[in-house]
């Protein structure tokens, strides 16, 4: 009993996820704006949720050297090295991490209950009960999760969960030097996201613009949204994502029409035949 | 929020409200069990992170006593909770697999480790010092009373708390050891000289949290951003207010991402253009006037002796061709007699050792108190229109720093350079102030004290210091490296910037006064603190009719820094050595010259907390590979003892801004890990117990010192809190003085550190003070304890007009309440409380009675901020335009290309490249320059060593422009092999265009960045940048060229073994460079 249904769109996903009583949505806003490529974030992640070191790697991709998110990356600071208009050098940084969207694919697709959505709306993985069957990794419009190869199991971020229930915030967003990560009740992030981006364009940063922020886009809004200076695909972001099992119910729905078309179109035949 | 009480997710799907069981019902019974640790701990202890010099809070959290997480302390008025990835891996640091917890030993010829107790490795330690003290103990040096051993030396104490500093340099001092040294050397010891010249004091004139305030923050030879990341947030702050933010660097880094304007520039050229900024300001009439004329020297009258640099083409007057020094002489205020025949401070010139007295670091003795001027009152014109006075002395020398001047010198673009000084110019003056940030980019070059004294004259006419959002932020890399500079584990110091005795300048206690004490300030008051530093020192011993054991003292003879002490140790000379969380095989300039003066030793003691390149050289170093040298032919003696971490032991980190910050112990350190205050004491301990019963007067400096600290605890820890007391003193009731006005000349007060006095006023620890930021004004005034007199923002008299009103509203900082008859404001008042604005001193008056009301500088002896400096650095007055030792380009202003006066060591081992205009010069074409990286520290030992850090940046690279990429095939992602006439390392190559070509003087000069963190330990390994860099010194302080040499570089890895020998070699020869003519 795992189909997608009216909670599309929804604002507060804990409230149709039988939460009756629940704190406010929580999630993340990271202003790439101000993120000076430290990595605290990463680390602090790794400190806190005991995610195990990778093998060691000289990429060649700028400063990144973690590549992307993952089952032991939770946290990745991108490094993207362009030019600006004026043709100087331009060196732009951003620390992506998991959305947690209101539409959950990973929590659609999973088959166990191994993903749930928490009473802050965020989507955690349990270790507990995941069986790393892994449909949630393509399923996730954005690339977060992954399999460690060591356990079998499917790791991502859980907006520090265990932090969230003793009121702390989570270790990432705690560390940032600079408040390029920031955190909070989701509603309160929109309005702070919005000023900054005013703010952004009155002083002359036209390209300055809101990943994510939209509860309208295809994945009904993300949980963990960004604010980013270049199209998103400079990023590795994609630039519409969209819940991969949008269209499970209205596929269903076309099956459903179809197979009764087919019916229906059979009893006609067969029945002008008796005529 | 509440979890179903039914057991099967299935019945609580159907019963409950989750229908579609993606939340409350899919809910697992570990996750409804989860919190978080941070809760479940017994004990929350305040910590402060052990990395760079911002001074972070952490909360240590203790389970079942075990560290079980460490986090930023959001009460901490510096960082607000906030750490970098290197802070915030500091629960790997100190739980996980790197540490050691054994000690090892390495017996003579030995191939391997072997276990040793702790127990014994003392022992053994304690008789390898007292043997070797007593084999090469020197009564005298040419005809001079020295009373010390250069057979001993000691490195490090960056790392270290204050307590230890202190207990360190007590017993090497008592012992009569003099080569005791740490990271501040190679550091920032030329801020010390730079900025103490110029203000009084050698510490950055402000506080990471007053940087929010500044309308421009113009950063120039630092890698803010990453290099001290979460100091960064209060750029941030200040930018999100409006400010502007200025990044002048060779290379574009993290920290010019964040920048409104990046300005690249030559490394090695800044004096230039900090010289075309000061050109600028004065042609501009931009300089902010009435604060220069009441404020600075620029009034001031110099004698008529002095020539310029223009008139004697690239010289001072006063150099002489044979000593290749300066006679200070000529450059002094005019009408000021020399009082001391030896001449104060580094004036020395007599024939009896002078010039061994300029050679002794003389420069850094003014980290709090400026140089003696001589004997009478300076002579000023307020018209600021005599042709010698300052003001006109200025002008004329910077009149040739044009635009186009800077453009052909540093690569700059005329048009950025000038929208860079209008905007400098625009956010500084009566409303604006604009806050100076500099790092290792100025400190490390052979005019590095000349680098920051040019910000020092920039930042003083345009009338930004001792203001809010102003002053000059001096950025340290260590945790306690301001502190290992003010508790100097530092040869040519004593404790608060008293100089250690020189042997040919101070055999009496009264001419080491006369040497160095000034006339007026507080700095006229230095009888008093050194006095009470020897009384805590030797106690009852110290009495007035033995001038209080003056003669205790060891004396300086020249420079026993660590870089002569490394050749001394390969000529054989020093035999004993204890290194203490230092790393000199990674970290020093030339370090190849660290390991072959370590396989020169007796013995040599490691402390640290992992195995670093400096404890296993002699298995596995660079010379090993090579064939220069093998295991089974080293008789060193090696002792590995490993160190407890920040979190094991209770002390007091001081960090950049002066501000010392106590960290509490969470847990006992395991096995044999021990703190420095624990080795020291106990080491103390036994050799005065073994040489208790000793007649010999070489002794009694040992036996009579004070050393009966308390201990406590299973291990016998000695009490840091006792330490700090003692450092802050007492009065002969045994009281815990208030600060060091308190300080007495009869012996009636006892003060370890006389700058630190007050930071256990009243009995309380207030360097353990944590008001949370929120409750209290920006600068956190009850956060911590900062020297001197838990003063802030120095010299902040200045921010008052001479009347004593502020300057502007928005920039009020100090203000004269004249009701109260006190000066009153946001920070504790860098003058005398008391002093009325209008006070004009009497005739005659000395010491602090001689400040005049508008005398902002109170440890200077004229009261004035140093515009030109008449005495205090020993190659040149004004800051100009020197080439770095090796260069591409020639000096476009003077035939003389380098610093003349710079220090030199001319042997095989340590040979230099030729610059622009030798023979061969065409060999080395490029310039390097080095650098940290956000990710790792230093010599790597505390982060190369931990998994987290080590994954981010895994490899040691290069970065170079795709134009050198081009001109030499290097690839990107591929190898490159670096090479200098000292070897030849490997890195991997980044190619980007974050690198710059720049046109120079009509031709196109490439620069290579590399980062300086690798060796051959650790779980990153690489080869070490500081292997290619000669060790060519300022010669104010003896701080290494590292910033710019000049390298070739090829695409490819670099020979293995004994080719790379012959590799460099042939390098050596096509650039005419002969080993053997080069005298050792």
């Amino acid at each position: 009993m795992k189909l997608r249904l009216e909670t599309l769109g929804s604002e507060e996903p804990a409230e149709v996820s039988g939460y009756e009583e629940h704190p406010p949505r929580m999630g993340f806003f990271t202003d790439t704006s101000v993120c000076i490529g430290c990595k605290a974030c990463e680390v602090a992640c790794k400190e806190w949720n005991h995610v195990p070191s990778r093998p060691l790697e000289y990429t060649g991709m700028s400063f990144d050297n973690t590549i992307g998110l993952g089952a032991d990356t939770w946290r990745h600071v991108a490094f993207i090295e362009t030019r600006t208009a004026s043709d100087a050098p331009r060196w732009l940084m951003s620390s992506d991490v998991c959305k947690h969207c209101t539409d959950a694919a990973c929590l659609d697709v999973c088959p166990t209950g191994a993903l749930f959505r928490t009473e802050f709306g965020t989507v955690v993985v349990q270790s507990d009960i995941c069986n790393g069957c892994g449909y949630c990794v393509p399923a996730c419009p954005y690339g977060v999760l992954g399999k460690r190869e060591e356990d079998g199991r499917i790791w991502k971020c859980t907006m520090c969960y265990d932090r969230l229930l003793v009121g702390e915030e989570p270790a990432c967003a705690k560390t940032c030097p600079t408040d390029s990560i920031q955190f909070g009740p989701l509603e309160e992030l929109r309005e702070r996201a919005d000023a900054r981006l005013g703010q952004l364009h009155e002083a002359g940063v036209p390209e300055a613009r809101l990943y994510g922020r939209d509860p309208d886009n295809g994945v009904g809004g993300d949980g963990a949204f960004f604010l980013l200076l270049e199209e998103p695909e400079a990023y590795g972001l994609p630039p519409d994502p969209v819940v991969t099992t949008r269209d499970l119910a209205a596929m269903w729905r076309t099956a459903g029409v179809a197979a009764l078309a087919l019916a229906g179109m059979v009893a006609t035949s067969f029945g002008g035949r008796r005529r | 929020m509440s979890r179903s009480p039914l057991p099967w997710p299935v019945l609580r799907q159907l019963a409950g409200p989750d229908r579609l069981a993606r939340g409350a019902a899919a809910k697992s019974r570990h996750s409804a069990q989860l919190s978080a640790r941070t809760h479940a701990a017994d004990k929350v202890i305040r910590s402060v992170c052990p990395y760079c010099g911002v001074g972070c809070g952490q909360t240590v959290f203790v389970a079942d006593n075990k560290v079980v997480q460490i986090e930023g302390d959001a009460d901490s008025a510096v960082s607000r909770g906030r750490l970098c990835p290197k802070d915030s891996a500091s629960l790997q640091l100190t739980t996980g697999d790197s540490r050691c917890h054994e000690v090892l030993y390495r017996r003579p010829y030995g191939t391997e480790w072997e276990p040793l107790d702790l127990e014994s490795a003392m022992e053994m330690i304690a008789e390898r010092v007292i043997s070797t003290r007593a084999a090469t103990f020197e009564w005298e040096d040419e005809g001079k009373r020295t009373r010390r051993t250069l057979g001993i030396a000691s490195l490090g104490g960056a790392t270290l708390d204050n307590e230890e500093n202190y207990l360190i340099k007590k017993l090497f001092t008592a012992l009569g050891v003099i080569q005791v040294e740490n990271q501040a050397r190679i550091c920032h010891s030329s801020t010390v000289a730079a900025l103490g010249t110029s203000f009084g004091r050698g510490g950055a004139t402000t506080c990471m949290q007053d940087l929010q305030n500044a309308d421009c923050l113009f950063i120039q030879g630092s890698n803010f951003a990453e290099a001290h990341p979460v100091g960064f947030q209060w750029v941030m702050e200040a930018r999100a207010r409006g400010a502007k933010v200025v990044h002048v660097d060779p290379r574009f880094s993290r920290t010019s991402a964040l920048a409104d304007l990046y300005v690249p520039i030559r490394s090695g050229s800044d004096v230039a253009f900090l010289g075309g900024m000061i050109n600028y300001v004065l042609e501009h009439d931009t300089w902010f006037h009435d604060y220069v004329l009441h404020y600075t020297n620029a009034a001031t009258i110099v004698g008529p002796d002095f020539k310029d640099t223009d008139e004697l083409n690239g010289f001072f007057s006063g150099f002489d061709e044979e000593t290749r020094k300066y006679d200070l002489d000529s450059w002094r205020y005019e009408g000021m007699e020399v009082r001391s025949p030896s001449g104060s401070d580094p004036h020395a010139d007599d024939d009896d050792g002078g010039s061994s007295v300029q050679s002794s670091g003389r420069g850094e003795q003014h980290g709090s108190g400026g140089p003696a001027i001589g004997g009478g009152q300076p002579i000023r014109d307020e018209t600021l229109e005599h042709p010698r006075c300052v003001f006109q002395l200025l002008k004329r020398h910077y009149a040739r720093y044009t635009p186009e001047t800077v453009e052909e010198i540093c690569g700059t673009p005329k048009e950025t350079f000038l929208e860079l000084c209008k905007l400098v110019s625009e956010c500084s003056g009566r409303e604006r102030t604009t806050a100076f940030i500099y790092a290792m980019g100025w400190t490390q070059h052979t005019t590095g004290v000349q680098y920051i004294r040019s910000a020092c004259v920039l930042q003083l006419l345009l009338g930004n210091i001792g203001r809010p959002g102003g002053g000059i932020q001096a950025l340290r890399g260590h945790a306690s490296i301001q502190g290992s500079s003010d508790i100097p584990t530092l040869y040519n110091l004593l404790p608060g910037y008293l100089a250690m005795p020189h042997a040919h300048e101070h055999q009496d206690f009264e001419s080491y006064l006369a040497a160095d004490r000034t006339d007026k300030g507080f700095w006229a008051n230095m009888r008093a603190y050194m006095v009470s530093l020897m009384k805590a020192w030797w106690g009852p011993a110290a009495t007035a009719e033995n001038d209080f054991c003056f003669d205790y003292l060891l004396r300086l003879t020249g420079d026993h820094s660590t870089y002569p002490t490394v050749l001394a140790q390969i000529d054989g000379k020093c035999k004993g050595y204890f290194i203490l969380g230092e790393n000199p095989a990674v970290s020093s300039a030339n370090s190849k010259l660290q390991r072959l003066g370590m396989a020169a030793l007796d013995w040599l003691v490691v402390r640290d907390l992992a195995l670093i390149e400096s404890a296993s050289w002699w298995k596995d170093g660079p010379e090993i590979e090579t064939g220069e040298l093998s295991s089974e032919q080293i008789a060193t003696e090696v002792f590995f003892l490993p160190a407890a971490a920040h979190t094991e032991k209770d002390g007091s980190f001081t960090n950049t801004n002066r501000l010392l910050q106590w960290h509490h112990a969470a847990v006992d350190p395991e096995g044999d890990a021990r703190s420095d205050l624990w080795f020291f004491f106990h080491l103390g301990r036994r050799i005065r117990e073994k040489l208790a019963a000793s007649e010999d007067e070489r002794d009694r400096p040992l036996l009579d010192l004070t050393w009966d600290y308390p201990t406590e605890g299973p291990l016998d820890e000695p009490s840091a809190d006792a330490v700090l007391a003692e450092i802050n003193g007492w009065n002969d009731h045994g009281e815990p003085l208030s600060g060091y006005l308190d300080l007495a000349e009869d012996g009636s007060t006892a003060c370890g550190c006389w700058i630190y006095s007050g930071v256990y006023a009243g009995g309380v620890n207030q360097a353990a003070r944590r008001k949370p930021w929120r409750e209290q004004n920006w600068l956190g005034p009850e956060w911590g304890w900062a020297w001197p007199m838990d003063r802030r923002i120095l010299y902040n008299r200045a921010s008052a007009d001479p009347e004593g009103k502020p300057w502007s509203e928005r920039k009020a900082l100090l203000w004269w309440d004249a009701e109260a008859g006190s000066w009153t404001g946001h920070d504790v008042a860098d003058f005398v409380k008391d002093r009325p604005p209008g006070y004009v001193p009497p005739e005659g008056a000395t010491g602090p009675d001689a400040l005049a009301g508008d005398d902002p500088f109170i440890m200077q002896a004229d009261g004035k901020g140093w515009l030109y400096a008449p005495a205090g650095v020993i190659d040149g007055p004004m800051p100009t335009h020197y080439e770095p030792q090796e260069s591409p380009v020639s000096n476009l202003l003077y035939e003389q290309s380098a610093n003349p006066v710079r220090q030199l060591f001319e042997r095989p081992e340590n040979l230099y490249n030729p610059s622009s205009g030798e023979p061969g010069s065409e060999v080395f074409p490029y310039v390097l320059t080095t650098y940290r990286l956000t990710e790792h520290f230093t010599a790597g030992a505390m982060t190369r060593t931990l998994p987290y850090l080590a994954e981010l940046q895994p490899e040691f690279f290069c970065e170079v422009s795709p134009e050198l990429a081009e001109e030499r095939g290097l690839v990107h992602n591929g190898w490159a092999t670096i090479v200098s006439s000292r070897t030849a390392i490997e890195a991997r190559v980044c190619v980007t265009e974050r690198m710059t070509p720049l046109r120079i003087q009509g031709r196109v000069v490439h620069q290579i960045g590399a980062p300086f963190h690798w060796g051959q330990n650790g779980l990153t390994t690489g080869d070490s940048t500081n292997d290619l860099i000669p060790i060519a010194l300022d010669p104010n302080v003896h701080i290494q060229e590292t910033k710019a040499i000049t390298v070739d570089i090829r695409p490819g890895r670099r020979p293995r073994g004994p080719e790379l020998l012959s590799y460099v070699e042939e390098y050596r020869r096509r650039a005419g460079i002969v080993a053997s003519e080069v005298g050792s």
